[in-house]
């Protein structure tokens, strides 16, 4: 009986505890995961098609637009470091439009994330900000969902745009002499997703046939 | 158990020892969430949900759980089980996630779980603990709606921004029109801090009155014998 309240074996019986509740607690994470996952995935698709369609009519391409993108190198120029990916809507196999994936890093708070549509023709479909942390009530009208005005949201001003007439000086907000608008009191916000949309679509524009050739799932280097 | 355990339980999480207001545990995530009062409120339900599952699975558990490494095994219970509730909600109410999907692996962090699961669960049968653990969130839900409209209205001039996250095509409340200019301390972190101030002062006044007229009219029948202690003082280092 001396032996049964030793350092060594209090030490062994709760480290053998600890082991049992950390494997069962794990099991249970990864059952949970497996039976999850295809639900996730599901979702996650979704979520992301419903986010595509946002920038371009759905009815407006007819191929299996989630897996027709293209992935791009490093483009520090649009915000993203480590590359993106660009997805490419065509109609009976012509070229309709392109949704890309750009970052603006002079937020007031961060990055913000986008997508940008550009049609063939270099017009401008939509544009809709992924993530931000701009200032709540402030800053985050540039999130259609945060806007307070519902039928006139600020971001739609981009539809339509087209990047041949509006120059390089002017993708930008009308304070500092550009051509968009913004709202009073939060210039910085719009300022950064002026810019940015403007530099994406440029982006986009630019290398319109080299990323539509680009076979499925590839990369495309030039991006500088 | 019986109704007097019961309503002392409910008591407890909703007023006297309210996670937000008299504990003030889980400080971090109330004061960063609650810059809206929708936000505030899904952070708040997802919380209860996982201080009643934690609560059960530890008191369940309890009696296998030695002294020495029972911090370590309830840390990692809650980590499981908020994982599994991420995933849960995730795969099946994936619109609900898109709103609460951030907060949920904060909850992790928030002590007042941690806090009940020690202070309580550890010592306590199932069904009590569960009933403490949805009380205890409730309690925390209602402080964190009254703070988030606070801070929401004087920040923002408008209630329930955000509410078309969950309810599809209802719309915020903009109580002072379009053109309130705002008032920026108010969503800012500061200003969490002022407003939270401010409602434990009214709780702390709202107490000393019910002090005060409880001396003054003195109970027909003796007074109760002073429940078992609960722990509920003996907080879990505030995180």
């Amino acid at each position: 009986m001396s032996g049964r309240y030793t350092a060594t074996r209090t030490s062994l019986r709760t480290g053998g505890i600890m082991l049992l509740f950390t494997l069962a607690f794990t099991a249970l994470m990864a059952s949970t995961f497996q039976v999850t996952r295809p639900a996730i995935e599901a979702s996650r698709q979704e979520a992301q098609m419903r986010l595509l369609a946002e920038v371009l009519p759905p009815g407006s391409y007819d191929n299996a637009l989630l897996d027709d993108y293209v992935r791009f190198g490093p483009a520090p120029q649009i915000g993203m470091d480590a590359g993106g990916r660009v997805w490419r809507a065509r109609k009976a196999g012509e070229p309709v439009a392109l949704i890309i994936e750009g970052a603006a890093s002079d937020g007031y708070a961060g990055r913000i994330g986008l997508v940008v549509a550009v049609h063939r023709d270099g017009r401008l479909s939509g544009v809709r900000v992924t993530e931000h942390k701009e200032t709540p009530g402030l800053g985050d009208y540039i999130d259609p969902r945060k806007d307070r005005r519902k039928d006139t949201p600020w971001i739609a001003q981009f539809t339509g745009a087209t990047w041949a007439e509006v120059d390089t000086a002017a993708w930008t907000v009308r304070k500092d002499g550009g051509s968009f608008d913004y709202r009073a009191g939060a210039t910085i916000s719009a300022r950064a997703v002026t810019r940015a949309a403007g530099r994406s679509a440029a982006f986009a524009a630019q290398r319109m046939d080299a990323l539509f050739a680009a076979p499925a799932g590839g990369l495309l280097g030039d991006t500088q | 158990m019986s109704p007097q355990q019961f309503r002392d339980i409910s008591w407890n999480g909703l007023w006297k020892q309210n996670p937000g207001l008299a504990q003030l545990l889980g400080l971090c995530p109330i004061l960063a969430i609650s810059t809206t009062m929708v936000n505030a409120v899904s952070l708040g339900i997802a919380t209860v949900l996982v201080m009643t599952v934690a609560n059960l699975a530890v008191s369940g558990l309890r009696n296998f759980v030695p002294y020495e490494i029972r911090i370590p095994v309830f840390i990692l219970i809650i980590a499981a089980l908020v994982t599994m509730v991420d995933l849960a909600f995730n795969a099946y109410f994936h619109d609900l996630y898109l709103v609460l999907g951030i907060f949920i692996p904060l909850i992790v962090t928030n002590c007042i779980v941690l806090a009940r699961v020690e202070a309580y669960a550890a010592k306590n049968d199932p069904l009590t603990s569960t009933v403490d653990g949805i009380m205890m969130g409730i309690g925390l839900v209602w402080v964190l709606a009254l703070l988030g409209g606070l801070r929401e209205l004087l920040g923002a001039g408008t209630l329930f921004s955000g509410i078309e996250m969950i309810i599809p095509g209802a719309s915020a409340w903009s109580v002072f029109g379009d053109d309130y200019p705002g008032f920026l301390i108010a969503i800012l972190p500061p200003g969490a801090f002022f407003a939270l101030g401010v409602l434990i002062a009214v709780f702390n006044v709202i107490n000393a009155r019910l002090a005060a007229r409880a001396r003054r009219q003195p109970p027909p029948t003796a007074p109760a014998p002073a429940t078992r202690a609960e722990g509920d003082g003996e907080a879990v280092a505030a995180g």
